[in-house]
């Protein structure tokens, strides 16, 4: 890992919503990671853990509170408009829903094209078409399809669409927000392996963000698990699964259920009492001690931090405290 | 074990502006008292429709039960039922959860109201019972502090909790089936995980059967006896949950158990994938639906649908390559993708 560049550094990182007058929530709470170039880094979570947020945050479309985020050594929050502008290039997003996040009164090609003629990336109409006809094939789309509309396609064929879009503008970096989750499985076999093919040709760097965790270990070199707007573990992703150190890491892999019946009804699984609490009022100290079974003492009044455990394997839990 | 339900060739269809859209097209299987029947496929397969019908939840029009089709439950043919006959049928006999929980519920009414309705439709009692049952029927369901409970709007509780008032409802008419169209989908794994285990417990307590409509195989090889692989509106294959798992016959069954991730395989490793997409069920394929999908398709299969074949006393897959001029004779779908 030591020759590897960093692409994005964020270091404690803070986003806070203002609820009203008496209440914030703090849907990211003090998150610091590094992704580094080529790789892909999947953030996973339960619902209301803050994954989306934080990926929004990380690429400057949601203001951070405090913290730092910066891309290849700039500071996203300090940029000139200039290079804010190149910085929207450089970095796209895939989202989750593909049908409320394409525009349904465009027709395919101006969708595609939008980015291109916004970075002047096109110079002339006939390179503008073959530009967009070659995206299309790319993802798997007759090239005929320009002319339609969304509404015409598929789940599948639209989330392709929206990959088409991403990459018009040649970014370095994907930031893929719950991609294939409102996909069947079959549909999302086919974009998984189509974002796996395109990031190997073409370099690409991604967020992958998703709260299905096999999906994610699949796609992922590395992984982090977030709870509570807070990062408590952080490695390569088959050191993350094989060995998860966390104990809401090893909860969260236990209640997977398994596509296979004697292994299902055999193994023991971890079973967490309760749901997440509200990240408006969340447990004093870690966030997970009122539904940890190992937790002690000081778990209820000291936040732990984010430790080195092993090369690579970060986890922010008091158990592993005096592993130092 | 005798056959509480037997479903037999039940067509479907919606009319639309587009044409008639055939959603369920010849479907026959049956339930057995007491045991967990899992029907899967992607969307759009029929199953929710299968689901709604033994529900007498099908609104005519713009949908249509085909003539011929019968729903026979406990030797009665519940598709012949007046109005009155599905009233006293629903709730008490059968009861169905839903995949949105928050929609599903009545905003406007607190969590005792609504238990309670569904108790008081169907049983004589006084209220002073009713809330009574209502109390049981919370605790029974693993709400903590049910007595506080029983005062809250559906969006005040959290989304596991709403799936758990939904069952409560649900179960409160002490039905004899309970319909699950997709009832974790919208929850989160570890949630997911609870609310299984609160269905597998109620019905070792209370016998139910359960029929769960679902697209998630790991959840479907925790809790189902037999599966029902549905695939554009008719059925690819059903058997126990062990010949489907481990001895599946159909391409569809085997591409479907595939294309799930597992955590086994190495890492970006091409998963397979089916390609294409379903067909339009406005102009199903003559022949079999999974045809234009499918690695071992041959001429026959264009043209003519194909029959069901048996392997084993309930389990059946309908596709060709069976038939014994097939010249496949079995597919070994082990060495397949290596």
């Amino acid at each position: 890992m030591g020759d590897k560049k960093p692409i994005l550094e964020v270091k404690h990182l803070k986003k806070y919503f203002p609820v009203d007058a008496k209440h914030t929530l703090k849907a990211v709470d003090d998150v610091s990671f590094t992704i580094y170039e080529g790789e892909t880094l999947g953030i996973v979570g339960e619902s209301g853990c803050g994954k989306t947020t934080c990926g929004r945050t990380c690429i400057g479309v949601y203001e951070a509170t405090s913290g730092e985020v910066l891309y290849k050594g700039k500071d996203i929050n300090k940029m000139t408009a200039v290079e804010r502008k190149e910085f929207t290039k450089k970095v796209q997003m895939i989202f989750q829903d593909p049908y409320s996040s394409l525009d349904p009164r465009m027709k395919v090609h101006d969708i595609i094209a939008e980015g291109m003629q916004i970075h002047k990336l096109v110079s002339s109409k006939a390179e503008e078409i073959k530009a967009v006809q070659s995206l299309l094939e790319q993802v798997g789309l007759n090239p005929e399809h320009a002319s339609r509309y969304v509404h015409e396609f598929s789940g599948g064929q639209r989330q392709r669409i929206g990959i088409a879009r991403a990459l018009a503008v040649n970014p370095e970096f994907l930031m893929c927000d719950e991609p294939i989750s409102a996909l069947d499985v079959s549909v999302q076999a086919q974009v998984v392996n189509l974002l796996v093919k395109l990031q190997k040709e073409r370099g690409l760097t991604c967020m992958f963000i998703a709260h299905d965790l096999s999906m994610v270990k699949h796609i992922s070199d590395r992984v982090g698990v977030m709870y509570l707007g807070n990062l408590v573990e952080l490695a390569d992703s088959d050191v993350l699964y094989q060995h998860p150190l966390h104990p809401y890491t090893k909860a969260l892999l236990s209640a997977i259920p398994v596509p296979d019946p004697d292994i299902e009804r055999q193994r023991n699984q971890i079973r967490l009492e309760g749901e997440v609490p509200s990240p408006m009022n969340p447990p004093a100290g870690c966030h997970f001690c009122n539904r940890c079974s190992y937790a002690m003492e000081e778990c209820s009044c000291q936040t732990p931090v984010m430790r080195e455990v092993e090369p690579g394997h970060f986890v922010a839990c008091h158990l592993y405290d005096e592993m130092k | 074990m005798k056959n509480l339900i037997d479903v037999k060739n039940l067509r479907v269809s919606y009319h639309t502006y587009a044409g008639e859209v055939q959603s369920v097209r010849g479907v026959t299987f049956s339930v057995q008292e007491g045991e967990t029947l899992a029907i899967v496929g992607e969307s759009g397969c029929g199953k929710s429709v299968t689901a709604k019908t033994i529900m007498g939840l099908i609104a005519t029009p713009p949908g249509e039960i085909k003539e011929g089709s019968e729903v026979v439950l406990d030797g009665k043919d519940i598709l012949k039922q007046t109005e009155k006959e599905w009233e006293a049928y629903r709730g008490a006999t059968c009861s169905m959860i839903f995949q949105d929980a928050l929609t599903s519920l009545n905003p406007t009414m607190n969590v005792e109201k609504q238990i309670m309705e569904n108790i008081r439709n169907h049983y004589p009692v006084s209220k002073e019972e009713a809330r009574k049952e209502t109390l049981h029927m919370l605790e029974l369901v693993g709400i903590p502090d049910p007595q506080a409970c029983m005062k809250k709007y559906p969006h005040q509780l959290s989304g596991g909790m709403r799936q758990r008032v939904m069952i409560a409802i649900a179960l409160a008419g002490k039905p004899k089936v309970l319909i699950a169209d997709e009832p974790t989908t919208a929850l989160d794994v570890t949630i997911q995980a609870q609310i299984i285990d609160l269905m597998k417990e109620l019905q070792k307590k209370l016998g139910t059967t359960i029929i769960l409509i679902t697209h998630d195989l790991g959840v479907v090889a925790n809790i189902a006896d037999h599966i029902v692989v549905m695939y554009s509106g008719k059925i690819m294959e059903k058997g126990d949950v062990r010949q489907i798992f481990y001895g599946h016959k159909h391409p569809y069954t085997w591409a479907l158990l595939k294309a799930a991730p597992n955590l086994e395989l190495s890492n970006k490793q091409p998963l397979i994938s089916i390609e294409g997409t379903p067909p339009d069920l406005i102009d199903p394929p003559k022949g079999c639906p999974f045809a234009a999908r499918c690695k071992y398709c041959m001429n026959i299969c264009t043209t003519e649908a194909p029959e069901e074949y048996e392997f084993e006393p309930g389990h059946t897959a309908a596709c060709w390559q069976y038939h014994p001029e097939s010249g496949y004779a079995d597919i070994d779908f082990s060495r397949e993708g290596e």
